[in-house]
């Protein structure tokens, strides 16, 4: 898989869809794509952010609480690992890789001085997230009515 | 040192003056003799009668008269050369030794400055008053008296002999001069207030300069970049509008003088003429005259600007000095002679009603009294505006107290020799600051107090250092030897370099720095050619590192270097050259203008491919990096294309879709080229490099090796997996080959693999004295600030010092860090007396006894929490 094709990945992931191509094109060129092999963990919980990752191949599975149990399931153009980038705070769960997988990271030196460069880049991810917000609040409130009625 | 230009130049150089002057003198006859002898050859040789003459009891015809006066003419401008060669040269010399002098003793100055003298002068305006602004002294000294006295001289024995030829034309020759003695100081007088100004206004650009580069940093996050750039405007425009005006007045003098000069050949002619025609004056008497009036016009322009020179350099002169005349210089540097009345343990140092006022008579430190026992350990705290942080410095002897007194063993800390107490006392202060130099450098200099020996290197070399010495001391410089030993191995308490190192390596590991000093020595490219003993022993390392990456688990994480083979994880050039070379011979961002490098590729067929290459990278970097600031760290760390090079890359990406590649000319694609030669295929990730292209860069690197020119011999060595390569770092040598990219932390756990083998095999302790040699930029820079701060702890107690004072100098260390080298320097220093100023009182439960400083006053004084519950 070359640069362009992972360019095109990135671009289908919902975090970075508005952004222009040619910061995703940098963004792509910085990272770092990295081969794991089945079982092996891209982090664990409470570890030091280095980066997010995004799946190009294969599958990893989400691992959290303290009996690291499953919670969760990634695939191919799943982003994982971005809060914690953002955020800057330790890792609140574990990811392994679930078979052989093929991940880009995106390292956190790269992506957050992009953002202070590129306010129009900080912009969108803002309103992608805010978007997020919004839909986990809807579902709380669903959620909540649902309780309620039961 | 003396308060004016001339005091200092008597001073020192009398016996010059005197020389040169003597000089001067004698050349005189001979001068006066060739101006008088063209007359005599005119009137008498050429014009003459009654031959054959007599000269020297011998009888001459006209012809050979004529020559013999001829040849005695030329006989005198030898001499007249050779005196005026001679005087040059002893001229220079003089000159050039007083301006060492001036400069060594201003430069002395700087070390005697009471400290807070530093506060008032500013150190950018301190480095141009040495380098360039008595460089002018240099020039003059050795004029100073002998171009009045020479050019006076030559002036009044041209006079002398017009007015030997007629008065009349004597008076006329010198018709003007008053006139000029009259304007020229008035004119003059207003230049040297100018001078004045422009030094002034030089040296605080100077400041301003230095204050920018400082604070780079913050003026870039400030966004205050226009402000300083108006504030350097304005300071230019000032210097602009001044310099204009001493232009102006320069040339109004010069000027003024050159109209003069041509006024005067007015009254030759007219009243010169007159007296010919009447028979009163002989023609050649005339032709003598106007000749002597040319020569007169050389000397008088020689005294008139040297009149203008001296009161430029005294003011110079003047102002330099006066800011190195602080009320109170520290006493000179006393001799190792004079030490040895203080050896053993000094006692008990004793702070006895100490007050320390500053320059408002606010007071800082208010009746302090204190007593700290020999081997006592001691935190004291506060907050900052305690007076800690001063009282810390008092305690070092680096502050006098404005009253009271700091007493070690009864004696007086300011009546002690200074020596004594920079031998005995190690004061570390917050500020992290080293020498540019290599680590061992810097912890070193505690220990290098005067010479203890001769410096390696022949007699020869010791003859010539001899004669470099006696030099020296001509011009009242150091008389000692920087290449001489200097290292005081008893005052680190070992018995030789080996010794020392080991030490060194404790006190380094003490203060919490042997991890940071084992990545420098891994990182370091020490020369170790005569150190055969450590070359094996890193072969076996790399054998052995060899031999753990077969492991299958790490197999994958390092591509070992294949002479036959081509290395995915390195770049173009990297493959070509197979081999490391010394920083700067092949610049990696410049390969492309390498004429060998491009002869290379040729050979191998690939140059039209790799410009073909090199075209889509510089799209792609066009693309990513066109509109990022070239100072950005992104641009830094992942262009190819330097900075100064990226508009004109993108000048060319536009040229090549605008016209086709074809019409690329040479230069252009050499700049392009560079570009091909960065490629790392599995870094990158651009899919550019077949396995073609592949097969042909491992002929390119066979091509490369054969005929490899011979001067790149001695700053480049090829891979060879049975040597050490000495370009390549220690790292590089062990690893012997590329981490490969694309494994989550491949870098991590090959350096684990590395320092497991490293430790395994005990070499550790070697690896970390290669560190010893890592250089540490300028002011530290490569270091980090507490890396810095770590390195000025051990460089004081490397020296072993009686009392160890620590003004807040471990600020910059992380929480737990500040916690273990604590206790470890108590542990190591537990025989001398540890006093640490502290601004974390928590630090302080680790001492048994803590004082509590308030307001300049001592506010508790009793066994910490930690000693109470022990």
């Amino acid at each position: 898989m070359s640069l362009k094709e992972e360019v095109e990945v990135i671009k289908r992931i919902p975090l970075f869809s508005k952004v222009d191509p040619a910061r995703l094109k940098l963004l792509a060129f910085a990272s770092d794509r990295l081969t794991y092999a089945d079982g092996q963990f891209f982090f664990h919980s409470g570890d030091q952010c280095d980066g997010a990752y995004v799946i190009l191949e294969g599958e990893a599975e989400v691992l959290a609480g303290e009996a690291q149990s499953l919670v969760a399931k990634l695939g191919p153009n799943d982003l994982f690992g971005e809060i914690g980038m953002i955020c800057n705070k330790p890792r609140s769960a574990s990811v392994r890789a679930l078979g052989a997988v093929t991940a880009l990271r995106i390292p956190t030196d790269v992506f957050m001085p992009m953002l202070t460069k590129f306010p129009e880049m900080a912009m969108e991810v803002t309103i992608e997230l805010a978007h997020r917000l919004e839909r986990t609040t809807q579902q709380l409130v669903e959620r909540t009515a649902e309780n309620a009625k039961q | 040192m003396q308060d004016t230009l001339f005091g200092f130049i008597l001073r020192y150089s009398r016996r010059q003056q005197f020389v040169i002057l003597t000089l001067t003198l004698v050349s005189f006859p001979f001068l006066y003799f060739s101006l008088d002898l063209p007359k005599i050859i005119i009137n008498e040789a050429i014009d003459g009668k009654d031959f054959p003459r007599l000269f020297l009891g011998q009888e001459f015809d006209q012809i050979p008269y004529l020559l013999l006066l001829s040849l005695i003419f030329l006989a005198l401008v030898f001499i007249n050369g050779g005196f005026k060669y001679v005087i040059e040269i002893y001229k220079g010399k003089t000159g050039e030794r007083m301006l060492r002098r001036l400069r060594f003793q201003l430069y002395d100055r700087i070390l005697r400055f009471p400290l807070p003298h530093f506060r008032r002068i500013p150190q950018g305006e301190l480095i141009p008053m040495i380098t360039g602004e008595v460089e002018a002294v240099g020039g003059f000294v050795g004029a100073a008296i002998s171009i009045p006295a020479f050019y006076g001289g030559t002036l009044v024995v041209i006079i002398f002999f017009m007015f030997m030829q007629d008065y009349v034309l004597g008076l006329a020759a010198i018709a003007l001069y008053p006139i000029q003695a009259i304007w020229i100081p008035i004119l003059q007088k207003k230049l040297l207030n100018y001078n004045r100004r422009r030094v002034r206004e030089i040296r605080r650009l100077a400041n301003v300069i230095g204050e920018s580069v400082r604070g780079v940093t913050d003026i870039h996050a400030s966004d205050a970049g226009h402000f300083l750039r108006a504030r350097v405007s304005d300071r230019l425009g000032r210097i602009y509008g001044i310099r204009y005006d001493i232009y102006r007045r320069k040339f109004l003098i010069k000027f003024l003088n050159a109209f003069l000069g041509q006024l005067t050949p007015f009254f030759f002619f007219s009243m010169g003429g007159y007296l010919v025609i009447k028979g009163d004056l002989t023609l050649g008497a005339l032709v003598a005259v106007l000749a002597a009036y040319k020569d007169l016009a050389s000397p008088w322009k020689e005294l008139l600007n040297y009149y203008q020179q001296q009161a430029a350099v005294r003011v110079k002169y003047e102002q330099v000095v006066r800011n190195f005349a602080p009320a109170k210089l520290m006493p000179e540097p006393p001799l190792k002679a004079e030490m040895d009345a203080y050896v053993g343990p000094l006692g008990d140092l004793e702070v006895a009603n100490v007050t320390l006022v500053d320059d408002f008579d606010i007071k800082i430190l208010d009746h302090v009294s204190l007593a700290i026992g020999q081997g006592e350990h001691i935190a004291i705290t506060g907050v900052e505006t305690s007076g800690k942080t001063e009282f810390g410095m008092v305690l070092g002897g680096l502050l006098t107290p404005s009253t009271g007194r700091v007493k070690l063993g009864g004696q007086d800390l300011s009546q002690l020799p200074r020596s004594v107490v920079g031998r005995r006392f190690g004061y570390v202060g917050n500020d992290p600051f080293l020498f540019a130099g290599t680590l061992r450098d810097n912890l070193l200099l505690g220990l290098k107090h005067e010479p203890v020996g001769p410096g390696d290197g022949g007699a020869e070399a010791q003859a010539l250092q001899r004669q470099n010495l006696a030099e020296a001391l001509m011009s009242g410089n150091s008389p000692f030897d920087l290449r001489a030993d200097w290292v005081d191995l008893a005052a680190a308490g070992v018995a030789n370099h080996d010794e020392l190192a080991v030490r060194t390596l404790r006190v380094l590991a003490c203060v919490g720095m042997d991890s940071d000093l084992y990545e420098m020595g891994l990182r370091s490219m020490g020369d170790f050619e005569e150190d055969s003993d450590s070359i094996e022993r890193l072969l076996a390392v790399r054998r052995e590192v060899r031999a753990r990456l077969l492991d299958p688990e790490l197999s994958q994480l390092v591509e070992p270097f294949d002479p036959d083979a081509f290395n995915h994880s390195a770049s173009v050039g990297e493959n070509i050259m197979f081999g490391a070379a010394a920083d700067g011979v092949f610049d990696p961002k410049k390969l492309g203008e390498n004429p060998y490098m491009r002869e290379v590729l040729k050979k191998a067929g690939l140059l039209d491919t790799g410009i073909d290459i090199s075209i889509q990278v510089a799209e792609l970097m066009v693309e990513l990096f066109s509109d990022i600031d070239p100072g950005d760290e992104l641009f830094e760390r992942f262009s190819f294309i330097d900075a100064d090079e990226i508009a004109e890359v993108k000048e060319l990406v536009q040229f090549i879709q605008g016209k086709g590649a074809a019409k690329l000319k040479e230069r252009q694609k050499r700049v392009l080229l560079s570009l091909f030669f960065q490629l790392v295929p599995t870094r990158h990730r651009l899919g550019l490099i077949t396995d073609r292209i592949m097969v042909q860069l491992v002929e390119a690197r066979r091509e490369f090796t054969k005929n490899l020119p011979d001067e790149y011999n001695r700053s480049f060595e090829f891979f060879d997996p049975g040597k050490f390569n000495r370009w390549a770092t220690v790292q590089d040598n062990v690893l012997f080959g590329k981490v490969v990219y694309g494994q989550p932390r491949a870098k991590e756990r090959v350096g684990e693999v590395i320092k497991d083998v490293i430790d395994s095999m005990d070499l550790r302790a070697t690896v970390m004295r290669f560190g010893l040699d890592y250089h540490v930029g300028p002011g530290g820079a490569m270091l980090t600030p507490a890396q810095r701060q770590k390195v000025m702890i051990a460089r004081q107690m490397l020296k072993r010092p009686d009392t160890l004072i620590l003004n807040d100098c471990l600020n910059l260390f992380d929480g737990a860090a500040q916690e273990a080298v604590i206790g470890q320097i108590r542990e190591e220093c537990r025989d001398q007396r540890v006093v640490a100023l502290l601004s974390q009182a928590g630090l302080a439960n680790r001492f048994p006894r803590v004082v509590l400083m308030d307001k300049g006053m001592i506010a508790d004084d009793s066994p910490s929490l930690g000693a109470v519950a022990e």
